[in-house]
């Protein structure tokens, strides 16, 4: 593997090796990779590109790699990748797209995942999407994720892209079942002129199905960014969105959450703040020996977790 | 030693313009626990804003151990030894508690145990505290206690502390004046506190009484605490509260 792929594996993949247990590295749309475990077993689809993954119940301590890689300028794929995941598992999931284009035409990864997780399960699922080169083609992703989160299980969806990435549109719906927990952190950068776009669709369907939508975002330069995150209580539930932005240079961002109750004990909360970073927050890392470049470096590495 | 020469500071424009600090001057020998107090818009935080570089002093200068800060940047007088802990102290959204305390602790790294000592000084349960956030889900009372522990860890020369006791429970701020007692007596920076609470001005070397942006009083905790105790200072309405 070149050190490019390496590179672009480690910031997606926080890969800097062959992983242990399961994996499968898509590269320029071929196979670049792929082990199966005795337990987590990898096949290619038939009927359209992409992958199944097959968890057995009783899983457990297991981490699954699936990194996606595009290095060729103009390069453009849909691919859908489903997990089906048993009963009583508890594994990870690490997944993400880079894209390194120096050449002057787009390149292009959506990525469609469906989770199918049966009941009393935890998976963590990490994805990052991050793009970088020099060419002026563009840098896009599309990524759509789809969990049927059973009941009693939970699922912790973290997704960032922080740089890189000049154009996404997410589509995120996950359904919660009984008992069922499910909690989306997502963490998003945008820079120069990209444009991000996000929607999650949160559907509590089950008594007791409980769920967060954590967003946090910084916009900068003349970046665009809009969030449309939904929580949707169809029975005794509880949900809430928080959305947090900060608003840089000449950026522009928009959230619009929505709460929608259609069981009369669905309990729904959404929070919304977009701000400039605060001029005390400032003074105050100053004070502490910080330049006003540094302060503003950490307020920001502090906001997104970095 | 922290000399302030004829120190003054205006705020507003025109007729709107106002005297918040009129001619201050004061020599604090190092070592020194000087507590402020006086009425509420006297001009102690202005004050307190100016040695640190938060405001701009619009006459007068602030010499601090030989070197004159006065046209220095916030950061550099922190690099000089100066640390001001906020009375409204602002949130972080994400930052931990340990990152802002590292932060504070500049070069120094910190370990775990490290940052409980600190809180722990401050009256938090450390371990209940170390790893959260510094955001809207700590009460007031939380923030301005990791205020001040950012302060301790910073570790300066010259430490000023805005009203400490503002938003604190009893029991908190019984242990916060432990910890600047203890702090007076195992360290040699020089300490300023602005201060209402009796126990904390009894506790001063030496006390200034700031009124209306200027020293009404100035002198040793046994020459002005018992003016103060008896209330004949005559500048309007009593203000100080009583310690439990």
């Amino acid at each position: 593997m070149e050190k490019l792929d390496l590179n672009l594996l480690k910031e997606i993949a926080l890969m800097d090796s062959i992983p242990t247990g399961a994996y499968n590295i898509r590269k320029n749309g071929g196979s670049a990779g792929r082990f199966s475990t005795e337990s987590i077993r990898i096949e290619s689809k038939t009927d359209k590109p992409g992958i199944d993954i097959n968890i057995k119940s009783g899983t457990k301590g297991e981490t699954v790699h699936i990194p996606v890689i595009i290095t060729d300028t103009g390069y453009s794929e849909t691919v859908y990748n489903d997990f089906f995941i048993g009963d009583d598992c508890d594994v990870t999931i690490l997944a993400g797209c880079g894209i390194h284009n120096c050449g002057d035409e787009a390149s292009r990864h959506d990525g469609v995942h469906t989770f199918y997780i049966g009941k009393n399960s935890i998976v963590r699922y990490t994805e990052r999407h991050y793009g970088e080169g020099e060419g002026n083609g563009e840098r896009i992703m599309n990524p759509e994720t789809v969990v049927y989160v059973g009941e009693g299980s939970t699922i912790q969806m973290d997704t960032t892209q922080i740089r890189g990435v000049d154009s996404t549109a997410r589509k995120t719906k996950i359904v919660v079942g009984k008992d069922g927990f499910a909690i989306i952190n997502e963490k998003l950068l945008t820079h120069g002129n990209q444009y991000a776009e996000s929607d999650m669709d949160l559907i509590l369907d089950g008594e007791n199905a409980n769920g967060r939508i954590i967003s946090r975002s910084v916009g900068q330069d003349d970046s665009k960014q809009l969030f449309r995150p939904c929580v949707t209580g169809k029975s005794k539930c509880f949900g809430h969105i928080r959305c947090d932005s900060i608003l840089m240079d000449k950026a522009t961002i928009s959230s619009v959450p929505a709460v929608a109750a259609e069981h009369p004990e669905a309990n729904l909360i959404h929070e919304a703040a977009i701000g400039r970073i605060a001029g005390d927050q400032l003074i105050k890392l100053m004070t502490l020996g910080l330049t006003e470049e540094e302060a503003e470096e950490k307020i920001l590495a502090g906001f997104l977790g970095e | 030693m922290l000399k302030i020469n004829n120190l003054c500071f205006s705020a507003g424009e025109g007729t709107e313009r106002k005297d918040i600090l009129k001619n201050i001057s004061l020599d604090i020998k190092d070592g020194t626990f000087l507590v402020l107090t006086g009425p509420n818009g006297g001009g102690k935080t202005s004050l307190a804003k100016a040695i640190s570089g938060i405001v701009q002093p619009t006459g007068g200068s602030i010499v601090w151990n030989g070197t004159d800060v006065t046209d220095m940047s916030i950061t550099e007088r922190a690099h000089a030894g100066i640390s001001y802990g906020f009375q409204q102290p602002p949130r972080f959204t994400g930052m931990t508690v340990r990152a802002l305390l590292q932060i504070a602790a500049g070069g120094r790294t910190l370990s775990r145990i490290d940052c409980c000592n600190y809180l722990n000084k401050v009256g938090l349960c450390a371990a209940d505290y170390v790893d959260r956030e510094v955001d809207t889900s700590l009460s007031g009372g939380e923030v301005k206690r990791i205020e001040i522990a950012t302060i301790l860890a910073r570790g300066s020369g010259l430490m000023i502390f805005d009203e400490p006791e503002a938003g604190i429970d009893l029991w908190s701020f019984a242990k916060l004046t432990e910890t600047f007692r203890d702090l007076h007596k195992e360290s040699d920076a020089t300490i300023i506190i602005i201060s209402h609470q009796e126990r904390i001005i009894s506790l001063a070397d030496e006390i200034c009484v700031l009124s209306n942006g200027e020293i009404s009083q100035y002198g040793s905790r046994d020459e002005i605490f018992p003016k103060l105790i008896a209330g004949e200072m005559s500048y309007g309405c009593q203000y100080m509260r009583k310690g439990d």
